[in-house]
């Protein structure tokens, strides 16, 4: 068997490009297309947006989108603002918060996870009740209370968004860290006198790095949901900043008059999420060969 | 096995205590006083103070949480400030409409689901395959309550086939007994109420259950593969068995293990997405339920809730670690 498995694995090893499979490499670049095309639309937003995202214009008040070349080419909303102007600074909040909740709770979960499989004992029960209890929650619900209770606002949403999601790599990370500390380099480097924080960083972490990169992304795609899912109930960030779930919440009221208005931003969280979903899966089938072989994993 | 499900069942009453603690405290912290928020602004200090007295806010912290965890106990929550009637009550008066929201929304993601994972995963690469898969990476990318708003408009406004929101239509039901309208109507042979509710539920139900749906064809279409290539699968078809009935027969009842564990996983999901599809719907549930307490910052009932949302929560995950054990016979704790 374990021939078999080192026979196969050296079959397997062609270099990073060549296990990219045609099927792969579609899904890559589309994902990473979509999610590029946000992130710069994203950063540049003042400069490519034609309005101010706030900017109420009176007189063109819910206007339909007129098309490429018009004055409003997405349309304006029921206070004459822009939508395609405020779609971009959609973007802005949305990738912002989403990126900001992945690298916490990334940082949080995987330094708790080697933490808690590397020590054992009583840190790893310690820790392991806390993810049980945490992860009692059905998601979103605690996302609900604390920003209902904590306020509206960027610091808060994030917080909010953190407290559930750095589990997943702690699971995960503690699994992992559980199996690699008794394999013969660490055990190697502790003989040589090596201390715990630097075989952790070490040795530790460069092996479980692959797995959370996977986990972070459908956590990225994850986030912006619940981004979104937050704004639109009303409690995510304040309304004076624009973003795609506060312009689906006040958009819900015009749904019979003004189509435009609930279908541009729930478009953009739809594009996005799947394009970074197609980026997860690709990066899952490239760092998984397991699954590749299978198909193309789930 | 019992015995490992009722270590887990009293390992459970800890972590609901907690929760209970931490919620109580969150609420605690929170600015907004509940008092202002329920008299209004223009309230005097004495009407303030008497109704503090009377909710029993006055009290110091710890004599609340031990007054509010003796009625959790008693399973009651004390009164709601809002609707001045014990907070189980008025939970209990709008949980059928929630579970019958999540079980419709179950129903149509497993149906659709289940026969598209298998078709997609036996016949991997074909046209099938492309479709269901891309179908699947649709569903789990889908925010549920955008595409409830695209329902609305094109269903409801555009096409004018469904109702925007709620239930029923006024008048149309008949008495409840059980509260779940489609099984009231059903035992009353009300027809018009059975097709009345039905078209209420299909689009809440729809919106809800499509990231399910999505994982769900997903998690299939990966386990129907994965099941294909074990040798059991090669007996079969060397003894000349049709493909359907391998397909059928031995993969599905084997690739459908981990799709139970996902249908658990993803109630979760689905109970906290019910908050935010019955808010799009105004559907009578619990979950709409949470918005208007939190709004109103009605501390009990908001409390209640999160603590049945969460109960419930922590039953399913115990129903489904013991439905492995039934389905799988070489699971043993």
């Amino acid at each position: 068997m374990q021939s078999l498995t080192l026979e196969s694995a050296t079959e397997k090893t062609p270099g990073l490009v060549g296990r990219l499979a045609p099927r792969l490499h579609t899904k890559a670049f589309t994902g990473g297309l979509i999610v590029l095309t946000f992130i710069v639309v994203g950063i540049l937003g003042p400069a490519v947006a034609p309005y101010n995202p706030n900017k109420q214009e009176l007189t063109a008040m819910t206007k339909p989108p007129e098309g490429i070349g018009s004055l409003h080419v997405l349309g304006t909303d029921n206070l004459g603002r822009d939508v395609l102007s405020r779609v971009i600074y959609g973007a802005r909040v949305s990738l912002l918060v989403a990126f900001a909740v992945v690298f916490i709770s990334g940082f949080i979960g995987i330094g708790l996870g080697a933490i808690s499989g590397y020590f054992g004992g009583k840190t790893d029960f310690a820790i392991q009740k806390l993810v049980e209890v945490v992860w009692a929650f059905p998601p979103l619900l605690l996302g609900i209370t604390i920003m209902a209770f904590l306020g509206q606002g960027l610091f808060n949403l994030i917080l909010a968004l953190v407290v559930q999601r750095w589990i997943p790599y702690c699971r995960v990370v503690r699994g992992q860290a559980l199996s690699l500390r008794t394999r013969e380099f660490v055990v190697a480097s502790r003989c040589l006198g090596a201390r715990n924080a630097q075989i952790i960083l070490r040795h530790i972490l460069p092996n479980v790095i692959q797995t959370s990169l996977v986990i972070g992304t459908f956590a990225m795609a994850s986030a912006i949901i619940a981004e979104a899912s937050l704004s639109f109930l009303g409690v995510g960030v304040p309304p004076e900043i624009p973003t795609w779930g506060t312009m689906l919440a006040d958009a819900r009221i015009y749904i019979s008059t003004a189509w435009w208005l609930p279908l541009f931003p729930g478009l953009c969280i739809f594009v996005t999420v799947l394009g970074i979903n197609l980026l997860g899966d690709a990066l899952r089938d490239l760092l998984d060969p397991r699954l590749k072989r299978a198909g193309s994993g789930i | 096995m019992a015995g490992y499900l009722v270590q887990r069942f009293v390992g459970t009453v800890p972590v609901l205590l907690l929760i209970s603690l931490l919620v109580f405290l969150l609420i605690h912290a929170a600015p907004g006083d509940p008092t202002l928020m329920l008299l209004g602004e223009e309230t005097n200090a004495a009407e303030v103070a008497k109704a503090k007295a009377q909710w029993g806010l006055d009290r110091p912290l710890y004599v609340q949480y031990l007054k509010f965890a003796a009625s959790t106990l008693t399973g009651e929550f004390g009164k709601s400030f809002k609707y001045a009637e014990p907070v189980s009550q008025v939970i209990k008066a709008r949980l059928p409409a929630t579970i019958e929201l999540a079980i419709f929304s179950i129903i149509i993601a497993v149906v659709l689901a289940i026969p598209l994972g298998v078709w997609a995963g036996s016949k991997p690469n074909s046209w099938l395959d492309n479709v269901g898969t891309t179908f699947g990476l649709f569903g789990i990318s889908m925010p549920s309550f955008w595409l409830g708003i695209m329902l609305i408009l094109l269903l409801a406004g555009v096409l004018n086939i469904l109702p925007t929101a709620g239930r029923s239509t006024y008048g149309v039901a008949g008495p409840e007994t059980t509260g779940f309208y489609l099984l009231d109507s059903l035992l009353q042979r009300n027809w018009k109420a059975v097709w009345d509710a039905l078209t209420h539920i299909c689009m809440p139900a729809l919106a809800l259950g499509v990231n399910m749906l999505g994982i769900l064809m997903r998690v299939t279409r990966s386990s129907v593969l994965e099941v294909m290539n074990e040798e059991y699968v090669v007996t079969a078809r060397a003894k000349g068995l049709a493909e359907k009935n391998i397909v059928w027969r031995h993969v599905t009842s084997n690739a459908l293990i981990p799709v139970i564990t996902v249908v658990g996983l993803e109630l979760g999901t689905l109970l906290s997405g019910s908050i935010i599809v019955e808010t799009v719907f105004a559907w009578p549930g619990v979950g709409s339920l949470l918005i208007t307490a939190l709004n109103a910052r009605d501390y009990p009932l908001v409390t209640g809730i999160v603590i049945t949302y969460t109960a419930a929560f922590v039953v399913i995950n115990l129903i489904i670690d013991g439905l492995y054990a039934v389905i799988d016979p070489r699971i043993r704790y």
